[in-house]
């Protein structure tokens, strides 16, 4: 028996040493791994010491290994099962990425149940939405906040029975003499007493679920219309998962910090699935605002953000070296001239002269691994960026300092992947070629179509929605033109719906030409409009950070976001902007119609809690034309300036109105 | 910053015990009569408004509290004990802590240090021990750390927590000067115009925080504040002083309509 207990021990070393596991024969079943209760336990077996979650509290990161999360997730799931959940129930989750609520995820799943994680930042509108459309039955929230929302909907939503909070700050009267609102740790708590009566329930529980069932609902923003429920199944995310950890080469010991919202989808395959396939650490931030503090403390290996955080570095840096001493300065901007010209061949190994690897080298030892360090990404082995076009520059810009960012396209009805860029093979506008598994294919009108094992099973209660999107064969709609170019990688121009026409007949791609407005600095979000009109037109946002930084070096005094807005040098500056976007246009006989002629810049930021924007920020077309239908009009007409109501949401709910007189300008070289 | 529903009222103190009770505070200076004859009491844990017009003597009478001020006539009782000629350090170690109308923290250190001197008084090692990071001091400034960071987590500024105070919002540094006051662990909290120059947002923000302080660690509060909407919601009694003279003391409602009240703040022409 000894014996037997050291060899055991001994391979386990040997797994967790290696980072490799066991995929066909794991727990005491021997069926493979295909559900997360599954895998929850095999990694609970083969890597019960290796750390699986961490979270910063009270300063310090508190890490939990597999084994202890096991436990964790067999007594809220116990809790769970006591207080009446069953088979088949919906668990809502609301809150920022904190370990109890990946808990809450597995809990669920365990049970046989479906977690439905809802976006931290909904309002109370959108969660009552989805708890209705999803019969949610049971609630965990991260906080009172969450758990206020809850309450002020509740009598909308008569299903829900039970609420549970993880953290009681200023929750102890709700839950004194509830029936209703519980604490994690009393729920967990009710969970030991019931492993004691029923000790064999978890490991039953747990093996019941099947690859082919029904894993999670994930809500999406929906740039129109309200949320569909999309309803992905184990396989789907289990499979993916896999592909990609084997085309990374991912291993147990990544390290990924869990920032983006739980909800989307790339943070359940990257921070959720991938991490219980391959058994790496997730680590959660302090707060939301600490997110830049612990990345650095973290170093992660693993690392995924969407284009604007990485645009957000790379603005907070610039900013941030104006200010430098003019030693540092003219280092770092010499240095950075050195990156761009050979960082990206260095990176690829591509050849490169011995003399400008000595330069690389300096650089690297003097400025690039410094600024890496503090950046939070010296440790960075892969980075993914997705959900919008990257500024050409800004994607040059990581590369070239040694960090192997590449892009991605995906979906939530795919779990994530559809293409992806190889290693050696990443350029800054194309999305990559097809992921493991996936089929892809082109229509006529330019609509990306594609087949895989991650193609999501249905929306939840919308079999018309299902029908439009996904068609018998598995081919799903992705809505989004594209094409494949000559070295076989996918680019995507626009919204397929969304390309429309000038009436000379000429193509118009808002959303390109938006999204090259938005690789300035200075232009946080434009809005493009033409279809069906003579000549283009746009709404910009400017960025208040850049621009405020550039207007107090100019000694330009503004009090608000509109005043700046409105000033005549701010004016100029998006001119000259939109007159270089211009020539790029020109160059491109496909495009050359689509300069634009006139523009103004709005007089307040384009917000989702007005319903401007969807919560992964992505301009709502439909909602702006409507909203700001006589700027719209203005801009056509040929005005001078325009006044304009505007009803805005602030952030506790109140509403307001905003008024102003904006002025329309006439893109000119002269100005 | 997360934004919260609107606070509710103030804990309904019921009739507790009385914490501090000033009786015919009179204080002058000079010819200049601060305050006259003022009494009244403040209930363990209640939250206990002072409002009133500029120059009306709010400031002087939190200053008498705590021991900045000496009236010349009247008696102070803390906790059942009449204490006279009593320093700031004094009220400190007896659990009087509070934040200034103009900030006063130490603008080069950061947030962390600033609370940790909120905790001077929880400090017993020598000199020497504290100097070398040895013994009974290095247990002591564990235990005391682990204190300041549950401030740290309760008022939400874990991302400031190594930012020189100086290069804070003033919102901020207000937040910070409420958290060293907290980290005394007062039983009695003065804060003056804790609010002042605060968006609404912050407010709000401040608002929760004074109600969980007073709800999570059962600390009586004394706040000076102008913003009525704000006083009559978080306080379970208000008093009214205005040119040094007490106007009205009663319960939120009451003041809301009481005649002198209105009188005073708005300016009834005769």
């Amino acid at each position: 028996m000894a014996r037997h207990w050291s060899l055991v021990t001994s391979i386990k070393t040997a797994v967790g040493a290696s980072g490799l596991l066991n995929e066909d024969t794991p727990s005491s079943e021997g069926a493979a791994a295909d559900t997360f209760p599954k895998l929850l336990l095999r990694n609970a077996e083969q890597l019960a010491s290796h750390p699986a979650i961490r979270e910063k509290e009270f300063g310090i990161w508190h890490t939990r290994t597999w084994s202890e999360v096991k436990s964790e997730v067999e007594q809220l799931a116990g809790g769970l099962l006591a207080l009446g959940f069953e088979r088949g129930d919906k668990l809502l989750i609301i809150g920022d990425n904190r370990p109890q609520l990946y808990w809450s995820i597995t809990a669920a799943q365990c049970l046989g149940g479906i977690p439905v994680p809802t976006y931290q930042d909904a309002v109370a509108d959108e969660i009552q939405y989805v708890l209705e459309h999803a019969e949610a039955r049971f609630v965990i929230a991260e906080d009172q906040e969450q758990i206020d929302k809850v309450l002020e909907i509740q009598e909308h939503c008569p299903l829900v029975q039970h609420l549970i909070y993880d953290d009681p700050r200023g929750l102890e009267k709700y839950s004194t003499g509830s029936d209703r609102i519980h604490a994690f740790t009393v729920v967990q708590e009710k969970g030991r007493q019931y492993l004691d009566k029923h000790p064999g329930f978890f490991i039953n529980s747990c093996q019941q679920g099947k690859g082919v069932d029904a894993a999670v609902f994930l809500y999406t923003s929906g740039t129109t219309g309200k949320p569909k429920g999309v309803v992905l199944s184990y396989d789907n995310f289990v499979k993916t998962a896999r592909s990609g950890i084997e085309l990374e080469h991912l291993t147990a010991d990544e390290e990924v910090l869990a920032y983006l919202p739980m909800a989307w989808v790339g943070d359940h395959l990257f921070s959720y699935a991938q991490s219980y396939c391959a058994g790496f650490c997730v680590s959660c931030p302090e707060s939301a605002q600490t997110v830049q503090q612990d990345l650095r403390e973290i170093g992660p290996t693993y690392y995924f953000a969407p284009p604007r955080i990485f645009e957000n570095m790379l603005t907070t840096v610039m900013i941030r070296m104006e200010d430098a001493g003019i030693i540092k300065r003219q280092m770092f901007h010499y240095f950075l001239a050195v990156a761009r010209r050979v960082g990206s061949d260095i990176l690829d190994g591509k050849p490169v002269s011995f003399l400008n690897r000595v330069r690389y080298w300096l650089g690297e030892w003097t400025i690039y691994a410094p600024l890496k360090n503090t950046l939070g990404l010296s440790r960075v082995r892969l980075a993914y960026t997705a959900g919008e076009a990257i500024g050409p520059d800004i994607f040059s810009f990581y590369r070239s300092l040694g960090i192997n960012i590449k892009q991605l396209y995906g979906q939530t009805e795919a779990a994530v992947f559809v293409t992806i860029q190889p290693d050696g093979e990443v350029f800054p506008d194309t999305v990559g070629k097809p992921a493991p598994g996936v089929e892809i294919e082109i229509q006529d009108n330019g609509e990306v179509l594609y087949r895989s094992p991650g193609v999501f099973l249905e929306y939840y209660k919308n079999a018309q929605a299902t029908r439009e999107t996904k068609d018998e064969e598995g081919w799903v709609h992705t809505g989004d033109a594209g094409y494949f170019d000559q070295v076989g990688h996918l680019r995507i121009i626009d919204r397929a719906k969304d390309v429309g026409k000038l009436t000379n007949g000429e193509l118009f791609a808002p959303k390109f030409l938006e999204n090259k407005l938005k690789f300035f600095p200075q232009i946080k979000e434009a809005v493009c409009f033409g279809d069906n009109r003579s000549f283009v037109t746009a709404f910009v946002n400017i960025d208040l950070d850049a621009v405020g930084n550039w207007a107090e070096r100019e000694n330009i005094p503004y009090a608000s976001y509109q005043e700046l807005a409105g000033h005549e040098k701010v004016y100029s500056m998006v001119n000259d902007c939109i007159l270089q976007v211009n020539k790029d246009l020109t160059a491109d006989p496909k495009l050359a119609s689509s300069t634009i002629h006139r523009f103004l810049i709005l007089h307040k930021e384009l917000d989702a809690d007005d319903g401007e924007m969807t919560r992964t920020r992505k301009v709502r077309r439909r909602v702006i034309a409507e909203k700001y239908a006589v700027l719209i009009d203005a801009l056509f007409e040929g005005q001078g300036v325009c006044h304009v109501d505007t009803e805005v949401t602030f952030e506790d709910g109140r509403k307001g109105v905003i008024s102003a007189d904006l002025e329309i300008r006439e893109i000119s070289s002269a100005a | 910053m997360t934004t919260r529903t609107t606070p509710c009222a103030g804990s309904e103190a019921a009739e507790t015990e009385v914490i501090l009770d000033l009786d015919d505070i009179s204080l002058s200076f000079g010819g200049v009569q601060a305050l006259e004859s003022i009494s009244f009491d403040i209930r363990r844990h209640e939250i206990r408004a002072i409002i009133g017009p500029n120059g009306a003597g709010k400031s002087s009478m939190l200053n008498v509290i705590n021991g900045f001020y000496h009236p010349q006539k009247g008696t102070i009782t803390y906790e059942g004990v009449v204490v006279k000629a009593m320093k700031p350090y004094h009220a400190a170690t007896r659990g009087i802590a509070r934040t200034f109308q103009n900030i006063a923290l130490f603008k080069g250190m950061s947030t962390l240090d600033n609370i940790m001197t909120g905790r001077v008084n929880h400090m017993h090692a020598g000199l020497l021990a504290q100097a070398l990071y040895i013994g009974k001091n290095r247990r002591e400034e564990i235990r005391n750390r682990e204190f300041v960071e549950t401030i740290i987590d309760f008022l939400e500024i874990q991302a400031i927590r190594n930012t020189p105070v100086g290069r804070l919002p003033y919102g901020l540094q207000k937040r910070v000067e409420l958290g060293r006051a907290l980290a005394a662990e007062p039983k009695l909290l003065l804060l003056d115009e804790p609010m002042a120059g605060m968006n609404l947002e912050e407010k709000q923000d401040m608002s929760r925080f004074m109600l969980d302080i007073n709800e999570q660690y059962g600390t009586t509060i004394a706040l000076i504040e102008h913003d009525m909407a704000v006083v009559m919601e978080l306080s379970s009694r208000i008093v009214v002083l205005d040119y040094g003279r007490k106007l009205a003391d009663g319960k939120p409602d009451e003041i809301r309509h009481n005649k002198d009240v209105i009188e005073a703040y708005l300016g009834v022409a005769n």
